[in-house]
């Protein structure tokens, strides 16, 4: 639009009419590059003047920003847990190995030439003795009960063969077959498909994963109500800023800005404090854990979030801090009055 | 510039404010807008401000019928208008350069127009050297002067003044009435409501006075 009446300002000797100046005038507002930079100024002054605020209120922040902290990293808590248990069954997945339990008085030998006659079945791929001896080394070692198994007068662990299918033999029903044979035989006690212990695991995890993404998406959901909170009291005692930035012609857009920075710096300060608060309970952990999964046979690690991970977290909170404080203001901005 | 067609304002609580307001104040004309307490100046001033809506009758703004404006078009439309207030309505925690330069910023002006732009106003209501200072630190004309700075900065074609010199003595009183005189003789339109009979009869303006919501004289 033009502006007619620039005659009107009286010469400004503080200001020399240098050359940019003459082109500036010529139309209103300056050129594009100028209104670019305005605008980016506008942006940086918001980023900067919001956590500006926040530090000139330390205590309502403090306050504000630790529930916050501890909701999300409660909410990624559950995540991790999930993730660590998952790591669990990850090795397991692909193996429909089988396990038979022979009766005590089966002598090793007898076993060795069962393994053997089992291993020429076309439908098996492998077969593993695991004798008496070796099951007891196995329990002392990885068990973390070596000391009890002493009470015992005989060795109470029977032989064991580890019967491994061939891949193609995948169908539950054609392994349900063969495992009903191998029941069968004489020298069989007891036999079970190893699978079927992992799919059980696997639906407890599943659930315990559904479990984590609902308390998540709550914790989620809490965050954006304390956010939306904190920004409605923050425009309450601002009123002012905005009424008279309203009738000088503020749009929506101008006054939400600095608000919606508020929520940014309130979500991104949240996710950063929350991943400290998870290292920390992660360090103070992890000794305890890693002694019980060397008890185990130490194939379990504690996982911690990865560089992803972190970015998710950090990203997902500022996110959830920005949505809050824009459902808010969309709300309040509506109208004037209600301001 | 200002045209106001069978204007009625009605709140469902108190029943009509205004009715059926007709004028047209003219591109360069000063007015002044008169009555009793209550008898409707704000709400009028509000209406043109678009800060509420009209119930029945058109408000032309430059042409453009204000009851058919979009919500988003709002901000635009009031950029055409400067305000003044009786309070000043000035930001206590910014500076008398930011608080003047504000129209400016949210209109996007480069850094170096905002500057340049805002040390004229301030030249102008004879400010220049009081741009870092605070509004609390100024006296209440001068405060006044910071908020006529801020209304003209944007160079609007209308100014729209409401009891501007109702906190200021009669010295400071016409000094503020001398500069409006200035912007008017530039052509720009300007609107002021005021009770201050002594001040309106001594400047011989044209006189908008509302009784009771209605225009009982213009």
């Amino acid at each position: 639009m033009k502006r007619g009446n620039k005659n009107r300002i009286k010469k400004d000797p503080t200001v020399r009419p240098i050359k940019q100046e003459i082109r500036q005038t010529a139309k209103a507002g300056g050129n594009f590059a100028d209104k670019l930079n305005a605008y980016r100024d506008l942006h940086a002054h918001a980023l900067f003047s919001s956590l500006g605020r926040l530090v000139a209120t330390p205590f309502v922040s403090i306050m504000t920003i630790a529930v916050l902290a501890i909701a999300i990293s409660l909410a990624s808590c559950f995540y991790i847990v999930v993730s660590n248990l998952q790591q669990l069954t990850a090795n397991l997945e692909t193996s429909n190995q089988m396990s038979l339990f022979l009766r005590d008085d089966v002598s090793d030998a007898h076993a060795k030439k069962l393994a053997d006659t089992i291993k020429l079945d076309q439908n098996v791929q492998s077969v593993k003795l695991i004798t008496k001896e070796q099951a007891l080394e196995e329990f002392k070692t990885y068990s973390g009960f070596g000391s009890a198994i002493n009470a015992f007068e005989t060795n109470p662990l029977p032989i064991v063969l580890q019967v491994l299918p061939k891949n193609a033999l995948n169908d539950k029903e054609a392994l349900s077959v063969l495992l009903k044979r191998f029941q069968q035989s004489p020298e069989v006690d007891f036999a079970q498909i190893d699978l079927k212990w992992v799919e059980r695991l696997q639906s407890i995890i599943s659930l315990a994963h559904l479990f984590a993404c609902l308390m998540s998406f709550l914790l989620g959901v809490g965050v954006l109500f304390i956010i939306g909170n904190t920004v409605r009291l923050e425009l309450h005692n601002r009123r002012d800023e905005v009424v008279i930035s309203k009738l000088v012609g503020a749009t929506n857009a101008f006054i939400r800005r600095p608000f919606l920075y508020t929520g940014f710096w309130i979500g991104f300060i949240s996710g950063v404090i929350a991943w400290f608060i998870l290292a920390v309970s992660m360090l103070i952990l992890k000794q305890s854990v890693e002694t019980l999964s060397d008890l185990y046979g130490g194939n379990f690690h504690l996982l911690f979030l990865n560089f992803a991970e972190t970015f998710s977290l950090i990203a997902l909170s500022s996110s959830l801090g920005v949505l809050g404080s824009w459902a808010v203001l969309a709300f309040q901005l509506k109208n004037t009055k209600a301001i | 510039m200002i045209n106001f067609v069978n204007v009625s304002k009605r709140y469902p609580e108190t029943g009509d404010v205004l009715r059926n307001i007709s004028f047209h104040l003219q591109r360069g004309e000063m007015a002044f807008l008169t009555g009793h307490s209550g008898a409707g100046k704000s709400t009028l001033l509000r209406l043109i401000a678009v800060m509420e809506r009209s119930s029945r009758g058109q408000i032309f703004l430059e042409g453009q019928d204000l009851s058919l404006t979009k919500e988003s078009q709002l901000p635009y439309i009031r950029r055409k208008m400067g305000f003044i207030y009786q309070d000043y309505k000035l930001l206590q925690d910014r500076t008398v350069f930011d608080n003047v330069a504000l129209p400016l910023v949210i209109a996007g002006y480069g850094h170096h127009e905002v500057s340049r732009r805002v040390r004229a106003a301030l030249d102008k209501v004879s400010l220049t050297g009081k741009e870092k200072k605070y509004p609390f630190a100024l006296s209440g004309g001068e405060q006044q002067r910071v908020g006529i700075a801020r209304a003209v900065v944007n160079k609007p074609p209308i100014i729209i003044a409401d009891e501007p010199t109702g906190n200021l003595d009669p010295e400071l009183s016409e000094e503020i009435m001398h500069l409006f005189g200035q912007f008017q003789r530039v052509g720009v339109s300007i609107l002021i409501a005021s009770h201050d009979i002594s001040l309106i009869t001594q400047l011989n303006h044209r006189v908008l006075k509302l009784d009771h919501g209605q225009l009982i004289s213009s």
